[in-house]
């Protein structure tokens, strides 16, 4: 299949070998170049697409731990590409450099060409500007030079840039140029991005987020080992916390309770006294959502609520062995809230008891069991099976406190042999077969709350800001060019030609006429109104 | 309660609006009939009388002394064709402007209805922010639609507004009630209304893409018939197209963007949590970023920009619609 010219080795189209700092500038230019920052923008596009739709780590750990229990084989496969913390995977951070640096290497040069531009005279009059795209020429009876003075007069009130007098070229025309604000914007947009890019990632380095659920009454100091969760930039420092302290009085929630909404939420509202260092004035604060409460540049947000039945464990003569109220998780929209009782008994006074069950707010019993129908409180009942045996909290192994560990337990049976249930309303107290009491002594609500620091928010604000400022700038200016020259024509008088060059993608050429004749019209005006002129 | 009434009436003030948008579609239709029938008239005289139209192209100020002017080179392209016809076509295209005012004015009373019914802005859920989307594209057309290029995109554009507000009126429906804690922001009215307006403006950029796709492809084949042919030049549309992107993309950038993580971070103490809401507005951001990019710089013009001006506008859709139905996120009370 070999032609004659193929036989011919391509040795003069392949570069010479290059070497190491020839490689570099090539990597440098091809980086730089458009149709790879183009080529990056839609890589970026297209590999933020999985981390929409595969369950992320950072944002949904829960998700992530479902689709692992499901999806084994498949899982292990998206640990190896890091497709459960895409954006924070290598491939998706050498995607992002890749654009950080074909920015900045495209920033650093134009911004270079634009100095130079901005300081460059406008480029003299063609010499024929009948060629251009936008053209007018009238006949007037002032002189060439008159016509010239008053031509710089009004392109510079139109704000146009002039070519300095004087220099070569200028002795029959008058050029200017406006529009370099276009590139300018483009150059503060581009650069925008760059700073909120660093905003993000180093401001991320010194941020903190931490999450502690706290029950109506109580409360938690800013300390790390006082946190349900915690999590912070590789350049946080702990001593950084504001050492504050803060007790949620009461937390509330009310709910839309008719029409259509019915049930959702209407206001979860939390009344808190914070005391801002060891030893000050304890102050008093509201939290709403949408309202987070702001300590010393440390937010306090609202995140989840729910609730908290308060149980009173006797034994048989009476002895308190635990009470108050204990935190249960909502399963559903109407707060149907499942949860445990963990009361350790000393070995004296008999076995472990543990209590499992569902807090109702509203509790109403179908056919499908008891469940609770709306989410306020109306009608509260617990419905609860219990345990005795070894809690299993003295071996040292962490617990999850929602859960029972019944390895080393049993439930309670009825003297009939069936398990010992019972259902409570507020108020109520029951006997376990053994002897032991529980009282329901009603509820408080508890609140989930975030406590986190974003670092370099400001920066970022101001760069984003910036940045659309200066991409207006980048879209709505027009760059173009315009020339007058005057000449005395063959009858005598003042042939005066005016023309415009746009130098901007995708304006139009009517706008450019318009403008061409604005100025002629202005230049006309200024020549002492329509007097003598005859446009041809 | 009263306001209830008014929001649930709101409902039927939009379906009637639906019908007048039916009229206005007609009524441009049957415009691009007798335009294309005029054309056709006019080709037809052409072929026969071709030194007619050699003076018409000849390009203004080429010559030294009298064309200088440039103003009257926009010579009445439908001169010669029937007075009968080009009158015609002119009254039903003012007829579908007028419709197409009537039924924005309707449709505009139907999102206030809404509005007030709920004491909010009128963009809590889906239903509401189809119908003020719609409310937007349509105050676009009614801009256009003052030139014959403008009421040839609003055939098309005009069916989409009639799609989007059947779905809206019966699928997306939600009754009228107070949002989520989550929503009561002044976030809401700035954020979701900036999104609104930037998904009107995109959207209508998306039809004209689209249209320019087709213009070009039926000047290529030197069709002078059908669909194609009728439709404006492939470079004005593509001009148009850019335009309306341009105003969109900052709109994009400040509203969705900016004040959506403004709004995350007083909402949720965050202001980029990578939520499926979030990287979908950042995914359309950089798909019109890369199309302003191929448009200006890399000097794509014609339907090789209209392709990606399209990919851009499906993330836009995806962000809008898909995030709201397949994933499960914060922003997955949008109310569906
Ligand atoms: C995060 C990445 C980037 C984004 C979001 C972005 C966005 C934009 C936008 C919106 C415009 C305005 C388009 C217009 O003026 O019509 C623009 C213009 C421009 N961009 Fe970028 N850009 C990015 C990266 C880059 C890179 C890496 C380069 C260089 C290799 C670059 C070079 C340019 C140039 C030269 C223009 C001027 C277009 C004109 O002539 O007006 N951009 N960019």
């Amino acid at each position: 299949m070999t032609t004659q010219t193929d036989q011919r080795p391509p040795v003069d189209k392949r570069p010479p070998p290059l070497s190491g700092l020839e490689l570099a500038r090539w990597v440098w230019r091809q980086l730089t170049s458009m149709r790879v920052a183009l080529i990056l923008l839609f890589l970026l596009a297209v590999a933020a697409i999985p981390g929409s739709v595969i369950p992320q780590t950072d944002v949904n750990p829960l998700q992530v731990r479902d689709f692992r229990a499901r999806n084994p084989t498949l899982s292990e496969w998206y640990d190896r590409l890091g497709m459960f913390d895409v954006f924070s995977a290598p491939w998706f951070a050498a995607i992002y450099l890749a654009l950080m640096v074909s920015l900045i290497g495209c920033i650093l040069p134009r911004s270079w060409q634009h100095w130079k531009a901005i300081r460059a005279q406008p480029p003299k009059a063609p010499r024929r500007l009948s060629r251009m795209p936008a053209y007018r020429q009238v006949e007037v009876d002032a002189a060439p030079d008159e016509v010239l003075a008053v031509a710089r007069a009004e392109l510079r009130s139109r704000r146009y840039r002039l070519r300095r007098a004087g220099t070569e070229g200028e002795a029959d025309s008058v050029a200017g140029e406006v529009g370099h604000l276009r590139e300018t914007g483009n150059l503060i947009f581009h650069l925008s991005v760059v700073v909120v890019l660093l905003a993000v990632a180093l401001g991320g380095l010194f941020s903190y987020r931490a999450t502690v659920l706290v029950t109506e009454g109580s409360g938690f100091s800013n300390q790390v080992i006082q946190f349900d969760s915690f999590s912070a930039g590789a350049l946080f420092d702990t001593t950084d916390l504001p050492p504050f302290s803060m007790d949620v009085e009461s937390f509330q929630m009310e709910f839309v309770d008719s029409g259509a909404q019915l049930g959702q939420a209407d206001n979860y509202e939390a009344s808190v006294t914070v005391v801002p260092e060891p030893g000050a004035e304890p102050e008093s604060h509201t939290i709403r959502v949408n309202e987070p409460l702001d300590i010393d540049g440390t937010s306090v947000h609202i995140l989840n609520p729910g609730y908290a039945p308060a149980f009173t464990i006797r034994s048989p003569d009476q002895t308190v062995l635990a009470e108050g109220p204990v935190p249960f998780l909502p399963e559903d929209g109407n707060f149907t809230s499942s949860g445990v009782v963990k009361v350790e008994v000393p070995p004296e006074l008999g076995e472990d008891i543990g209590l499992q069950g569902y807090f109702l707010p509203t509790a109403e019993v179908d056919q499908n069991g008891p469940r609770s129908v709306f989410p306020g409180a109306r009608n509260p009942a617990v419905y609860l099976t219990a345990y005795h045996g070894d809690l299993g909290l003295d071996d040292g192994q962490p617990q999850s406190v929602y859960r029972l560990d019944t390895s080393a337990m049993e439930q309670y049976v009825r003297a009939d042999g069936e398990p010992f249930r019972a259902e409570l309303t507020v108020g109520e107290t029951i006997q376990l077969p053994d002897g032991n009491y529980i009282t329901f002594d009603g509820y408080v609500t508890w609140v989930n709350l975030q406590i986190g620091r974003n670092s370099g928010r400001e920066i970022a604000l101001i760069g984003a800001v910036t940045a659309v400022i200066g991409l207006m700038g980048s879209l709505y200016v027009r760059r173009r060019r315009a020339w007058v020259r005057a000449s005395v024509g063959a009858e005598g008088r003042t042939v005066v030609e005016v023309a415009g060059l746009h130098r901007t993608e995708g304006s139009g050429a009517d706008r450019l006429t318009d403008e061409i004749g604005a100025v002629t019209d202005g230049l006309l005006l200024r020549l002492n109104g329509a007097e003598g002129e005859r446009e041809s | 309660m009263d306001l209830d009434a008014v929001a649930e009436w709101s409902r039927y003030v939009v379906s009637l609006s639906v019908f007048v948008y039916l009229g206005a579609w007609l009524a441009f239709c049957a415009e691009a009939g007798l335009r294309s029938r005029i054309r056709r008239l006019l080709e037809a005289t052409a072929a026969v009388d071709t030194p007619a139209t050699e003076l018409v192209g000849v390009s203004a100020g080429a010559g030294s002394g009298s064309a200088g002017g440039g103003v009257s080179d926009d010579a009445d392209p439908a001169a010669g064709a029937p007075e009968s016809l080009l009158e015609r076509a002119e009254r039903t295209g003012r007829n579908g402007r007028s419709l197409l005012v009537l039924a924005t004015v309707v449709l505009a009373a139907g999102v206030t209805m809404r509005g007030i019914g709920t004491s909010r802005a009128p963009w809590g859920n889906m239903y509401e922010f189809s119908i003020t989307g719609a409310l937007v594209a349509s105050l676009v057309f009614l801009v256009l639609a003052r030139t014959v290029v403008g009421r040839a995109v609003a055939v098309w554009a005009v069916l989409l507004i009639f799609v989007t507000l059947g779905l809206a009126v019966t699928l997306l429906y939600v009754p009228p009630g107070p949002l989520v804690p989550a929503l009561r922001s002044y976030w809401l009215v700035v954020h979701v209304g900036a999104a609104v307006v930037a998904f009107g403006l995109f959207t209508v950029s998306a039809v004209v893409s689209g249209l320019q796709i087709v213009s070009e492809r039926a000047a290529a084949q030197g069709r002078t018939t059908g669909f194609g042919a009728a439709l404006p030049e492939s470079s004005t549309l593509d001009r148009l197209s850019y335009r309306l992107t341009a105003v969109a993309f900052p709109i994009w950038t400040f509203g969705p963007l900016i004040l959506g993580a403004v709004w995350a971070e007083v909402s949720w103490g965050r202001y980029w949590g990578w939520d499926p809401k979030e990287v979908w507005a950042l995914i359309t951001w950089l798909a019109y970023a890369a199309y302003l990019h191929a448009r200006a710089t890399a000097g794509w013009k014609g339907s090789k920009a209209s392709i990606v001006s399209l990919v851009g506008y499906a993330t836009v859709l995806f962000s809008y619609f898909g995030v709201n139905i397949f994933f499960n996120g914060l922003h997955s009370y949008g109310g569906l």
